[in-house]
């Protein structure tokens, strides 16, 4: 497969890119945080994604979704990126949605509908730790009846305080780092016993830490297989990874251009200041740096659209998607407030909201360093 | 359609297994590993010649050309597929030449049909040996500013100059070359001229690098004559030639990064060995190398991807300098990490364990990259100036 976007890829950006802007530009989300907005995020554009079509895009089409794949999936990231769009998209249509590929049918049954008419809203439960570390599991889900009953925390779940649905990796065997004994559940957000903390992050996004206090579920939440959810877990953070990669992709973007226009109109000496070689290399070694990441991005994309045959290469492709955007975005916000010079430093400028945004998405899922090392342990080395 | 591929695929693969021999299929690991052909040319071992000579009688050392010019009549998934076939058993390449890489793609686009006739075929069998004449000692990274004269004498032209930094000069039969045909305007004063190095008047020296090799000269020319009908495109107009060469000359070198496939990890563990955890046994090291490794898989996918959209006619015209800027700096690095895995191993100038000091020559070859070619610099500006449409660039 060529690695380019096909006609009908590029149709859906030519809708997607108009939409956000206008939909969810950063003034949308100025207007969330500035009203303090307890959820972080607005239900009113989640049913409008559901209009576009977008939250069932990975749906298979016999569940009532588009049935389309990571590749459409990543153009409505990378446009939420570029506006710093506030959207459970990532969690719930990439997330979710992946997670319950593995379900059962009772479980697709009762959650996709919602999902695609965008009024259920999930979330991921997967971290224990301040970094990324999913095969550390300790929240402890033990045979309750016919069910289980969950006990534990889990931190940094996004919008974790008003998810309807959650998705939580739970250790049903073995000790705290065992990749084996792992199982992921999809646990209604209003369980008895489940308590969130919200906690309002540097972008102004909310995560939750979430109690699990001898929640019970029946069999029915089960995902995948008993004590071998690493497999499920392993593919849904190789759709979340790619995910929050082309998220950020968009976020770097964004920034890349709004500091490109700064260098077309800002004039120092008397001259614009983008007529600096000191500056235009910088500009031209950033653009070169987002080229690779984008690069990577698309090719983690169709590898992970390409099925099952191709799961191994695609796992590897989202770690370098991942890794390769997080070396390149840092970079393009760091550039742009540094080019931005004093105005950069301004809450009235939006290139500092591209800064935090990208550091929130560069931490979540894996950042550069992680998936470098990962990398390298999956290379023997 | 698939079917015919997977056909092709099927035979590609029984006749490469038929008819490249066993030491064509080891790893290149110095020089004269690779074959250049020409009419002097040297064969390290007798499956060297009979490996070029199969390959060029299937039209394969250019798969894409077109038949009537020597090459293979491939489409461009056919040569895909050679390439995967190739890659897949480890075939090394048939012939290395600045003819297949720079100055035939020059002359399919720019060239007579009796210019085709004439050196297409030959570049494309291995019999004569091209190099480049661009660079002076005061045109490099302005190269339009060459001063190299060609004065009109009717039926042809009176060559005098100098050129520095071609690569092989000493081992070229023929020459493609700059030269300066009016002095009045940079670019449009430039002309693109074929001639032969054994003309009267030609001279080469070698020029000892900071690796002990000398892969380039200095080249003289003191009344050399060449005849009209070796000018490629208009008179004046050699600049356009030159520029759309240089587009190659970047890929070719930008895609030197993937040229030596074992990766740096792989090397580093054999030279320092794992720790308990079975990890790299210098941490830090290791995390670099990991960080490396990173990019170096995802400047493979931006391969793949410039590539795609090179073919598909969607690439931007100047993005060759990205991949050339990207590809030479990652190479750059690429090394450094080699030298620091091989340890004092590595500084070894001589040694038969290094096979005459070869990583730390590699090393230092490796910092031309980026400054053959057009610079780092020199790309940057490109960029900034065509891509980004900066102020002033």
């Amino acid at each position: 497969m060529a690695l380019y976007l096909t006609e009908e890829q590029q149709m859906l950006a030519d809708t997607a890119r108009p939409f956000m802007a206008e939909a969810a530009p950063v003034a949308h989300l100025r207007a969330l945080r500035d009203g303090n907005d307890p959820a972080g995020f607005s239900r009113d554009l989640w049913k409008q994604f559901a209009e576009m079509g977008f939250t069932g895009v990975l749906v298979p089409e016999g569940d009532g979704g588009l049935g389309l794949g990571h590749v459409e999936a990543g153009i409505v990231l990378e446009e939420m990126g570029r506006n710093l769009s506030p959207s459970p998209f990532l969690a719930t249509s990439v997330g979710a949605v992946g997670a319950l590929a593995d379900a059962s049918a009772e479980a697709r049954g009762r959650w996709l509908p919602g999902i695609i008419a965008g009024e259920t809203v999930a979330a991921l439960a997967l971290e224990e730790g301040a970094r990324h570390r999913p095969e550390r599991v300790a929240l402890a889900a033990t045979r309750s009846g016919n069910g289980y009953k969950l006990t534990g925390a889990k931190r940094f779940v996004v919008h974790g305080h008003v998810a309807d649905l959650v998705i939580v990796s739970a250790r049903t065997a073995g000790g705290a780092d065992d990749a084996e004994g792992i199982t992921l559940f999809a646990v209604p957000g209003n369980s008895k016993g489940l308590s969130a903390h919200a906690e309002r992050l540097a972008d102004s996004s909310i995560a939750a830490r979430l109690e699990f206090d001898g929640v019970e579920v029946d069999g029915s939440a089960v995902i995948g297989t008993l004590d071998q959810g690493m497999a499920s877990l392993g593919r849904v953070l190789g759709g979340v990874r790619t995910g929050a990669a082309a998220e950020m992709l968009g976020v770097a973007s964004g920034a890349a251009d709004m500091t490109l226009g700064y260098l077309k109109e800002r004039k120092q000496f008397g001259q614009l200041i983008g007529s600096f070689q000191a500056l235009q290399h910088r500009a031209a070694h950033l653009y070169s740096e987002l080229e690779v990441a984008r690069a990577a991005v698309l090719k983690a994309q169709q590898l992970l659209d390409e099925g099952p045959d191709k799961a191994a290469r695609a796992d590897r492709a989202a770690s370098v998607a991942k890794g390769m955007v997080g070396l390149a975005a840092v970079l393009a916000v760091q550039e742009g407030v540094q080019m931005h010079g004093g105005m950069g430093m301004t809450d009235a400028y939006d290139i500092g909201l591209y800064m935090k945004r990208q550091r929130v998405l560069a931490e979540l899922f894996g950042d550069a360093d992680y998936h470098a090392d990962r990398l390298a342990r999956l290379s023997g080395y | 359609m698939t079917d015919q591929l997977e056909a092709f695929r099927a035979e590609t693969r029984q006749w490469l297994e038929a008819n490249c021999p066993p030491a064509m299929r080891q790893p290149v690991r110095t020089e004269d590993d690779a074959c250049w052909g020409g009419r002097r040319a040297t064969f390290s071992c007798p499956e060297q010649r009979q490996w070029l000579e199969v390959m060029a009688e299937r039209g394969w050392t250019v798969p894409d050309w077109p038949k009537e010019y020597g090459g293979g009549g491939l489409s461009r998934d056919e040569a895909r597929i050679l390439r995967q076939e190739m890659a897949a058993l480890g075939c090394r390449l048939p012939l290395s030449s600045f003819g297949i890489w720079m100055l035939g793609p020059a002359l399919l686009k720019f060239g007579t049909h009796e210019q085709k006739l004439e050196h297409l075929p030959r570049i494309a069998r291995g019999e004569i040996r091209w190099c480049q004449g661009y660079s002076e000692p005061n045109a490099g990274s302005d190269l339009a500013s060459l001063a190299t004269r060609a004065e009109d004498q009717g039926d042809h032209f009176l060559v005098n100059g100098q050129k520095i930094w071609t690569s092989y000069a000493d081992k070229a039969d023929w020459i493609f070359c700059l030269v300066r045909t009016n002095p009045a305007d940079k670019h449009n004063g430039i002309t693109f001229v074929l001639f032969d190095m054994e003309s009267e008047g030609v001279s080469t020296r070698p020029i000892l690098l900071i690796s002990g090799y000398s892969p380039f000269c200095e080249t003289f020319f003191d009344n050399v004559k060449v005849p009209k009908a070796n000018v490629v495109g208009e008179i004046n107009r050699g600049w356009d030639v030159a520029k759309y060469l240089l587009g190659h000359e970047r890929e070719m070198i930008a895609g030197m990064g993937g040229r030596s496939s074992t990766p740096v990890s792989k090397v580093a563990m054999a030279a320092i060995g794992a720790d308990a955890q079975g990890r790299l046994d210098d941490p830090v090291l290791r995390a670099r190398i990991a960080l490396f490794e990173l990019k170096a898989q995802a400047f493979g996918a931006m391969s793949e991807r410039f590539t795609d959209m090179f073919k598909a006619g969607t690439a931007h015209p100047a993005q060759p300098s990205m991949m050339k800027y990207y590809g030479t700096e990652l190479n750059k690095a690429r090394h450094e990490l080699l030298m620091a895995a091989g340890g004092a191993e590595a500084l070894e100038w001589e040694s038969e364990a290094t096979r005459g000091g070869t990583p730390a020559r590699d090393w230092l070859r490796t910092k031309a990259n980026s400054i053959e070619g057009g610079t780092s610099e020199v790309q940057l500006n490109i960029i900034a100036k065509r891509i980004l449409a900066l102020p002033g660039a």
